[in-house]
């Protein structure tokens, strides 16, 4: 019988959640790596199985763990992420040089088609592989020694790697996106890079139009037309048709066009989730009203979403990692909050109801579909 | 004998309870009770100072005698109490919110 796992990373432990095919009926297990920072837990695609999880603690640093019984038990592996030769600088808040440190490692992304190949992007902004199901880490230096990356300078959240697209129908060519310097894309398996900011205009920085420095919040991709991409920025929602070659604003009637999470629907290639922030000030929803928005069209035109949802006092905020959809007939949608609630939404959005209500808050959400 | 108490998150991690008790010849150092903690432990690398410097990490302290070791050289002789096994080596998640 077909189900679902949702995997959830809080900023007290882990959690799965899993249901039949229905998702009205819910199993909670957790917390795992309680009391640690869980930046992000994902399966593989190629064995659903096999998890990945970045735990992480302001005291004790980055351990990461492995599953390869879909989460009942988890084995440490390795945590040894040493930047490439000798990583030089980039700019620190107040302009100055600052030697590259390794921080987290705020996403893990199982390769699609090998359970053992896994990437990691950390903070400070860089993408490592593992080829041995996490043991060893070795850094894609080209990204960092990009001739940019010298300028690049952190987002508030600190200089994160934070976004790892793989395209399914190129093997060689993947995207990430890194806060504050932009979104990227690698054509030959990530040795060179390209940035990818060509449209994107951000009035945080002093030349709007700038190569680098965005702050790229999130982007998403249906695996059936992989030269297609959503991005939530800072401020703004975009697309672009090629590969990133050139983005254009797609805000339309959004309420606002801050936010951290975007999505796509499994089935439509063109049906697109956003979740309005008011602002960068004030990261919580418009009118404390926590609205998805759905646009059927790529952009541009969005209805709220709204019923099961808080339409008043709601001040909680949805992060970039915390979206995810399934492949179901009938796509489902989840999506967890820094007040601790998962919401899913079995059918594409027109319904919601919490799975979970008081979890800590929510770093991330990911699921799979299983069959 | 060696004696040395971990924080919760950390004897969680290596899976003990109460102290670790540690043999080591020669001279008794914070790097030498630290190498051998993680030659024993190596789930416990990365977690107390950092793999490649060997830098301690900003929120772990060292204390032993009612004393902070913490911003002594890691090569520095540690207590004779600790030496001699009648005082452990405290490694300490320092105070701080969360």
């Amino acid at each position: 019988m077909s189900g679902v796992r949702v995997l959830v990373g809080t900023r007290k432990g882990s959690f799965v959640l899993t249901s039949d095919a229905g998702r009205k009926d819910w199993d909670v297990q957790g917390p795992e790596f309680a009391g640690w920072e869980v930046y992000h837990v994902k399966g593989s695609p190629a064995d659903p199985d096999r998890l990945y999880a970045s735990q992480s603690s302001g005291w004790f640093g980055q351990v990461i763990q492995r599953s390869d019984d879909g989460g009942k038990t988890w084995e440490q592996m390795g945590n040894k992420f040493e930047y490439a030769g000798v990583p030089g600088t980039h700019q620190w808040y107040d302009g100055t040089p600052h030697p590259w440190e390794f921080a987290r490692v705020w996403h893990l992304e199982p390769s699609l088609t090998d359970p053992d190949t896994v990437y990691a992007g950390v903070e400070d902004a860089a993408l490592f592989r593992s080829s041995d199901g996490g043991r060893e880490w070795e850094e894609l230096s080209g990204l960092r020694e990009h001739d940019t990356g010298s300028s690049w300078q952190p987002g508030a959240g600190g200089m994160c790697l934070h976004t790892i697209v793989l395209d399914p129908n190129n093997s060689d060519r993947m995207f990430v996106a890194i806060s504050a310097a932009g979104a990227f894309r690698t054509d030959d398996g990530g040795k060179s890079w390209l940035p990818i900011n060509k449209g994107l205009r951000s009035q945080g920085i002093p030349d709007e139009d700038a190569e680098v420095g965005h702050c790229v919040h999130r982007i998403a991709m249906h695996p059936s037309n992989s030269d297609v991409l959503y991005m939530q920025k800072h401020w703004d929602v975009l697309r672009t048709d090629n590969a990133g070659e050139s983005w254009t604003e797609v805000s339309g009637d959004l309420p606002s066009d801050f936010g951290f999470p975007i999505a796509v629907h499994a089935h439509e290639p063109d049906t697109v989730y956003v979740v309005p922030i008011k602002s960068d000030s004030e990261h919580y929803p418009p009118d404390a009203r926590l609205r998805v928005y759905r646009s059927r069209t790529g952009g541009n035109e969005w209805e709220a979403l709204t019923n099961g949802l808080p339409q008043e006092n709601c001040y909680v905020n949805v992060l970039r990692d915390a979206m995810a959809v399934d492949s179901i007939d009938s796509c489902g949608i989840y999506f967890g909050t820094t007040g601790g609630q998962v919401y899913v939404s079995p059918d594409a959005g027109d319904t919601w109801s919490p799975i979970v209500r008081d979890l800590p808050p929510i770093l991330s959400v990911e699921v799979q579909t299983l069959t | 004998m060696i004696r040395v108490v971990l924080p919760y998150h950390l004897r969680n991690m290596a899976r003990v309870e109460g102290e670790v008790k540690l043999d080591i010849d020669g001279v008794i150092t914070q790097q030498s009770v630290l190498d051998e903690l993680e030659a024993r432990y190596p789930m416990l690398r990365g977690t107390i100072r950092d793999q490649v410097t060997h830098q301690r990490r900003a929120f772990v302290r060292f204390f032993a005698c009612e004393q902070d070791l913490s911003h002594e050289p890691s090569d520095a002789t540690l207590p004779a109490a600790v030496a001699a096994g009648t005082e452990p080596l405290l490694v300490v998640g320092a105070m701080a919110g969360g």
